[in-house]
C-alpha cells in the first residue's frame, strides 16, 4: 500500500497546503482506537507544531466519546477524525483553531452513524488573521438502519482581517428516514459597535478584541479534562493576534 | 471642564455639526435637545471618538486638553462616560467581568491600583442595589436579553460603578416606563449631581427634565446651537414645539 501524496482533487485535501502534505508523506497509519460496548474515552490534541494528526475511532454499543482540539501552530496543522458510532454510543468534539501570519490550519471529521440511536454534535470555533487559512470540513454519514441519529454541527469563524480565509463545508450524507440532523455555519467580523461599546467604558483596543475572541471560544472547552491548560492555551495564541 | 468651539463634523461625506460651541463647567447640568436629525447623537458620538465620525474643524478641550487627539478608551480613562441611546449586547462576556477589566483598566491608565474581585463586586453591589437592579443581572452576558429599559438601568449602573467626570447621556430616557424614568433620574442625580463633576443630558422630552433639573437647556438645530436658556426653556419647547421656537 504505497499511495501517492493527495493532491487539490482529492475533497478531503482541497485546501490543504500540499507542499507540506508531500514533504509529510507517507504519513504513518491512522492511531486506531476502539472504544468498548458502555465505555468511555477522552482525548485532548494540541496541535502546536505544525503536524498531522490522524484518528480513527470506533465508539461501541452506548460508549461515549469526547475529544478537544485546539489547532494552533505551524505553518500548516491538521486534526483529522474518522468515527464510527455504533448503537446508542455518543461522541462530541469542541475544536477551536486560531491561526494568523500564513498558517494553515484545518479540522477534518467524518462522523458515520453505522447504527440506530447514536448522538454526535461538532463545535468548531475558528479566529483567522493575516493571510492564514482556517479550514472545517465536517462530514456525518447516516446509514439506511442507523434510525433515531441525533447529530447537531455549529461552525463558525471569525475573520480579524479581510486578507484572512476561513473554509467551512458542513456535508449531511442520509440514508435513513426518521434522522436529525442539525447544522449550522457562520463567518464573521468582530462587530464593531460592540468593541466601541468596549472601548468607550475604557478598555484598550487589543483587549476589547481579545474579551470578544475570549467570547467566541467560550464554552468549547467547558468539560474537558484539560479545560485550563486548552483555554490558557488559546487565550495566549488570541494575544498574538490583535 | 468641557469646552467645545465651533465644532464641525461629517459622518461619513455628510456634514452633522456645523459650528456648535458651547461650554460645561464643573457642577452643571446641560440638555440639549432639538429635532431628530439636529446632530445630538452625533454629538455625543463625536465627544467620545466612534470610528467614523470625523472632525473636520474646530475644537474640544476637556479638562484643558485637547480631548479629539485620544483614543476612545483614553477619553474614557480621562473621566468622560458615554451613556449609549441603543447599549450594545456583548453574548459570552457577562457584565461583572466587563465592567471590572474597564474600571481596571481607566485606573490603570490614571495609574491607580486596580481593585481586587472583592472590592469590585462591592462597589458593584452598591450601585446595582441604588438603582434596583438584581446581582444575577450583572452576573449574565452584557445586555443579551435584557428589556429596553433595563438596558438604560444598566447604563446607570455602569455609570455609579465608573464614576465618571463627565456624563454625556444620549436619550437615556427613551424606551423607560414612569417608574424606571424616575430611578434613573434620581440615579443621575446621586451619582452626577457635584460640584466636581458634570453632566451633557441628550434628550426629546421635558420628562426626564422633571427629575433631573437642567441648569441650561441648549436647542441644537440643523449641527449649532440655536438657543440657549435655563429649565424654563424645555418647557416652552415642549408647549411649543421646535418649528414654533425656529419661526
Amino acid at each position: 500500500m504505497n499511495r501517492s501524496a493527495p493532491t487539490r482533487h482529492d475533497e478531503a485535501w482541497r485546501y490543504s497546503d500540499i507542499s507540506a502534505v508531500e514533504a509529510a508523506w507517507p504519513l504513518a497509519a491512522p492511531e486506531s482506537i476502539i472504544v468498548p460496548a458502555g465505555g468511555h474515552f477522552a482525548r485532548t490534541i494540541l496541535q502546536d507544531t505544525g503536524s498531522i494528526h490522524q484518528l480513527d475511532i470506533a465508539i461501541g454499543k452506548g460508549a461515549t466519546t469526547a475529544i478537544h482540539v485546539l489547532n494552533i501552530g505551524g505553518d500548516y496543522g491538521r486534526v483529522e477524525l474518522n468515527i464510527t458510532l455504533h448503537e446508542g454510543a455518543d461522541f462530541k468534539l469542541g475544536a477551536v483553531q486560531i491561526g494568523g501570519g500564513t498558517q494553515n490550519l484545518e479540522i477534518v471529521t467524518t462522523v458515520t452513524h453505522a447504527e440506530p440511536k447514536a448522538t454526535s454534535s461538532q463545535i468548531v470555533r475558528s479566529v483567522l488573521a493575516g493571510t492564514a487559512t482556517g479550514t472545517y470540513l465536517g462530514k456525518v454519514a447516516v446509514a439506511r438502519d442507523a434510525q433515531l441519529t441525533d447529530s447537531v454541527q455549529s461552525v463558525k469563524a471569525m475573520l480579524l482581517d479581510r486578507s484572512a480565509t476561513a473554509n467551512a463545508k458542513p456535508e449531511l450524507e442520509i440514508y435513513a428516514d426518521d434522522v436529525k440532523c442539525a447544522h449550522g455555519c457562520a463567518i464573521g467580523e468582530l462587530d464593531a459597535m460592540g468593541l466601541f461599546y468596549l472601548q468607550a467604558r475604557g478598555i484598550a483596543p487589543a483587549d476589547a478584541k481579545k474579551l470578544m475572541l475570549q467570547a467566541f471560544v467560550a464554552g468549547v472547552f467547558e468539560d474537558a479534562a484539560d479545560e485550563e491548560m486548552l483555554t490558557d492555551a488559546a487565550l495566549k495564541k488570541l494575544g498574538e493576534l490583535v | 471642564m468641557l469646552q467645545i468651539t465651533n465644532l464641525h463634523a461629517n459622518v461619513g461625506e455628510k456634514p452633522i455639526l456645523k459650528g456648535l460651541t458651547l461650554s460645561l463647567n464643573a457642577g452643571e447640568i446641560h440638555a440639549i435637545m432639538g429635532p431628530n436629525g439636529a446632530g445630538k447623537s452625533t454629538l455625543g458620538y463625536v465627544l467620545s471618538g466612534r470610528p467614523g465620525y470625523e472632525v473636520t474643524e474646530g475644537s474640544v478641550t476637556f479638562h484643558g486638553n485637547d480631548l479629539l487627539d485620544l483614543e476612545p478608551h483614553e477619553r474614557a480613562a480621562a473621566g468622560l462616560f458615554l451613556g449609549f441611546q441603543y447599549p450594545v449586547e456583548i453574548p459570552g462576556v457577562s457584565n461583572v467581568q466587563f465592567l471590572r477589566e474597564a474600571l481596571n483598566a481607566q485606573r490603570k491608565n490614571r495609574g491607580e491600583a486596580p481593585l481586587s474581585g472583592a472590592e469590585f463586586l462591592k462597589v458593584a453591589r452598591e450601585q446595582a442595589g441604588a438603582l434596583g437592579m438584581d446581582m444575577d443581572m450583572l452576573k449574565r452576558p452584557v445586555n443579551v436579553g435584557f428589556s429596553g429599559g433595563e438596558k438604560k438601568r444598566n447604563e446607570m449602573v455602569q455609570m455609579g460603578i465608573i464614576n465618571p467626570a463627565l456624563a454625556i447621556l444620549d436619550e437615556t430616557d427613551s424606551g423607560l416606563d414612569i417608574d424606571a424614568l424616575r430611578t434613573v433620574g434620581d440615579g443621575i442625580n446621586r451619582i452626577m449631581r457635584k460640584p466636581d463633576k458634570a453632566v451633557l443630558l441628550i434628550t426629546h422630552y421635558q420628562r426626564l427634565l422633571d427629575y433631573v433639573k437642567p441648569d441650561f437647556v441648549h436647542v441644537l438645530d440643523n449641527g449649532r446651537i440655536t438657543r440657549t436658556g435655563g429649565a424654563e426653556l424645555a418647557l416652552e419647547l415642549e408647549r411649543d414645539g421646535y418649528k414654533e421656537l425656529a419661526a
